[in-house]
This record gives C-alpha cells, structure tokens and sequence, in this order.
C-alpha cells in the first residue's frame, strides 16, 4: 500500500493521504442521542474489506477507498458521488 | 567454571520449571472463563485465585502463552497520566508492581530508571507542568525539570538549540520502569495454575451466545464450552470478539512498531519519550536500545512491518542522540493497538450480561496489567465495578462524556 489511486490526481504516494475513518450514514439531525454516539464514537472496525474516507491532503479533496484491513490492500477507489450512488441504488438503508 | 554451570544444569534439583501450560482436556463447564491468555487475562487468573477463592477458571488462548501484545510492547511502566482517574489507577498498579517480583517468584527484571517526558514547545511545558502538579496532589512522584537540569539526568540528549525542535524542559517521574514483559505472563500464568486454573493454549473462540439464564456458551476449535461468567482480554481483536455477542466498541485497531537496535555498552539510564517527535526509547538490561514511535497512520489488522516507520523514528532519534548514526536496528515488529477517541480504556460491564470487557489499551495496556487483572477478578468474582475503572466503562460513550487521556503515549501536546 505505497501508492493510492486518488479519483482527482490520479496515482500519488500514500503519505499524501489522511485515513478519515469509516464511511457511514450520518444519522438524521432529530435522531436519538444513542444514534449520534454510535455514529461520533463506535466503529464497526472490521477485520476484512471496508469502505472510507481519505483524503488527498495537498489538494484537500476527500474520497472513498475500499480496501482489505486483513492484508493492506486497496480493492478500489472513488469519488463520494459515485459511492453514494451505487449505495442508495443497492440499498436504501446504506452499507456499513 | 563452564564445566561447573553444566553440573549445576544437568542436577535434578534445579530442574528448570514449567511455565508453559502442558495440554489437557478442556471441559464442558466452566464457572468463569478468561479469553486471550495474555498479560491482563493471565493475571486477571491469578487474582480471581488469590484474592477471591475461584479456581474454576479457564483461560483460552488462540496462539501461545502471552504470544500477542504482552510480547510487543515496549516494556515501560510509569504512572505520570494527567486526569485524576487515569493517575490513580496508573499508581495502584505500580503499587502492586513493586512487589510483583517476589510474590510471583520469578526475576521481572522491574528496573526503575526514572522517566523523562520531553518538551520541545510551550504548549508541551505547560501541560508538563499541568500534569506534575496532577500527580503531585496524588501523590505520584512528578515534577518538570528545566534544561539545567536535565542536562545532569540525561547527558546523553542533544541539548543543541540547532535541531528543529529543541529541548525546552522535560516531565521527570522517577519511579519509571522497564521489566521483563514475557517473564510477568510466565509469572501469573504458573501462580495461576499453582492455584488450580487451566490455561489452553491453541483455542481460539469462533462464537459466543448469551443464553437468557445468563450463562455463556463459546464455541471453540476443541468443541463448545459453557461458562458462568467471560472476561474478554483480547487486546488488538477486541473488535472482533465483542462483535461475536454483539457488543460493539469505540475502538479502532491501529498497527504500533517497534524496533530494538544492536546491543551497544550500558549509556542510557532514564527511559526518554518525546511527545513531540513521537519517540520512546529506553536501554535494556542487555544493552539493546527499545524503540517506539507514533501507531500507524490508518487502521489494520496486519502485523508487518514497514520502512516508513524506522527511517521516521530513526531521523528523530538522531535529532536526540545524534552519536548512534552508525548504530543498527537489530530487529522490528508490531503489534495491533486498540486505540478509543479519548485514549483511555473500556473496562467493565457490556451491555450482555455475565460479560466483562478489558480492552481499548492502545499503547498504554503492559504498565496496567497487574491493577487491571485485580480490577477485572474483583468484577469477575463480585459482579461490581472496582471504584479504580469505573470511569473506563463503555457507557461514558453513550453519554458523550470522554476522559481525556492526554498523558497517553503517542499522543501530541
């Protein structure tokens, strides 16, 4: 994992990239605080593919990348749009 | 004399002892059963025998004997934390590591080398100070020392103001140690067996229901087992086990390396840590120098090491001891951290009756074994929570209510 394929500037050194944690859906702003504390503090924290957030520090563009955190392999990036998408199409509820 | 060690070897008298636990049948019930046989579940073992009389108690480990991050620590041992809670239980476990030698009867090699915390900006002295005047209302020996002064401590440490980050002051907490990690698991693990605990190595649990009864059944590789009670001690698969009964953590798993260098001649007395440039090290007792730094940049399971770790730690470590730039690293390795927002510890009760957890010890669990093994027997055994942990519940979350650790290793000022 030395080189992610960022959707904006395409192949660029890891380093350049901050790890922004689990992409979720955000629960909706009248949810229950027990709602909220899940989502600011628990993770789901998989052994396996996950989907999150990075982002691309020297241009500050933020995207998604599926990667394994068993072996340290990125699968696939793309931009939020896209994920979002393909996400809302799959299943209303989202993915996690 | 060689001819003399080899009689004194080969007598029966001296016959070296076990304490590895021999294999044996694992039974069907258990009234408390102990997962991850490492430092904490080994001595949360011993304790729920010693101090409470419970010797039905079984302790599963998937690999070996303290295989996991008890052996990849950096070994240090200090109680300077800056919140009230975090300090307390910090000190109750030196206290008991004081005379943890003696009452295992095994050589921990506990070395008490005095420990600096460096400063190298303003915001760094001002929490310094925050935290020694913290310790000092406890009653924990802390105090921020000036240059001067540091200079007679420590010789060793670049003073130099021609460095990106000078030395400013440090954090001086005399009572800080180093002690041999493996040899405390060997220790609780025969003073728990001696006690009548079984330990199994090489049974790892696949699942876990919680029956309305409130006992416990674990499926394991070696068939299913029923207990009254589970304490999960599984540092860096907290995650993955607790989700098995449904339980879910604030935790991320994070990579943290370490690294030792060749062993070079006794130099380095105090234990050094650097906030700031992200490094800790300390010289063992055979001369090698411990290395650590920052955990790793995003979440992972796997424990590789990379490149990016050593030439990082190595450039700030120069900046420190500029005279070991022809010193090798001997070896490196990692180990995965459970890492919670407020760098403090879930220990307590879950949500699943019957069910304890000891986890998120990201890079501060090895100085807490003994008081967290007492902590979580005296939880096992009573089904109350010790005043010590209370504030570590997992509860604190749902409240938004954190405990700012920021006394934590790897945590920037």
């Amino acid at each position: 994992m030395k080189i992610i394929e960022c959707p904006l500037n395409g192949p660029r050194n890891a380093q350049e990239f901050v790890c922004g944690g689990e992409a979720r859906q955000e629960p909706s702003q009248d949810a229950a605080i027990d709602d909220w504390a899940d989502f600011v503090f628990l993770e789901n924290n998989l052994k396996g593919v996950v989907h999150e957030w990075w982002c691309h520090v020297a241009s500050n563009y933020w995207f998604i990348v599926t990667r394994s955190t068993a072996t340290e392999e990125i699968i696939a990036t793309c931009r939020p749009d896209e994920f979002f998408a393909d996400r809302n199409a799959t299943d209303g509820a989202g993915r996690e | 004399m060689p001819l003399a060690l080899l009689k004194y070897g080969f007598r029966r008298k001296y016959r070296g002892e076990r304490y590895i636990p021999a294999p044996m049948p694992l039974r069907k019930a258990y009234d408390i059963v102990i997962i991850g046989g490492g430092g904490h579940g080994l001595a949360c073992a011993y304790y729920l025998a010693r101090n409470w009389g419970i010797s039905d108690v079984a302790v599963l480990e998937k690999g070996w004997l303290a295989s996991g991050n008890t052996a990849r620590n950096t070994a240090i041992i200090r109680s300077n934390y800056l919140t009230p809670d975090g300090a307390l239980f910090y000190e109750e476990s030196m206290r008991l590591w004081r005379s943890l030698a003696g009452e295992l009867d095994i050589n921990l090699m506990y070395s008490e080398r005095g420990h600096l915390t460096l400063a190298h900006t303003d915001a760094a002295i001002r929490s310094s100070r925050w935290r020694a005047e913290v310790n000092k209302h406890l009653g924990i020996d802390s105090e921020l020392v000036g240059r001067a002064e540091l200079a007679k401590l420590c010789p060793q440490i670049n003073l130099s103001e021609d460095v990106r980050y000078p030395v400013l002051g440090a954090l001086y907490h005399p009572p800080g140690a180093i002690a041999r990690h493996d040899a405390v698991a060997w220790g609780y693990a025969r003073g728990a067996m001696r006690r009548g605990v079984e330990i199994h190595q090489q049974t790892e649990v696949t699942g876990i229901h919680s029956h309305p009864g409130g006992s416990i059944e674990l499926e394991t590789n070696r068939g299913s087992i029923t207990a009254g009670r589970v304490v999960q001690a599984v540092a860096g698969m907290s995650s993955e086990v607790a989700r098995m009964v449904g339980v879910k953590l604030p935790i991320r798993s994070v990579p943290l390396q370490a690294c030792v260098s060749e062993p070079l001649k006794a130099f380095l007395d105090p234990i050094v840590v650097s906030g700031s440039l992200h490094v800790y090290v300390s010289q063992s007792a055979r001369g090698e120098l411990v290395m650590g730094g920052a955990t790793d940049p995003y979440p992972l399971y796997s424990t590789r090491s990379t490149l990016d770790f050593t030439e990082g730690l190595m450039a700030n470590m120069l900046e420190l001891f500029p005279f070991l730039e022809n010193a090798k690293v001997l070896r490196q390795w990692a180990g995965i951290a459970d890492m919670t927002p407020d760098f403090s510890p879930v220990m307590g009760k879950t949500p699943v009756s019957n069910y304890y957890i000891d986890a998120g010890w990201g890079t501060w669990g090895f100085k807490a074994t003994p008081v967290c093994g007492s902590c979580m027997a005296e939880l096992a055994a009573t089904g109350s929570v010790p005043d010590l942990i209370r504030s570590f519940e997992l509860e604190r979350f749902g409240r938004m209510q954190q405990l700012g650790e920021r006394g934590a290793a790897s945590v920037g000022h």
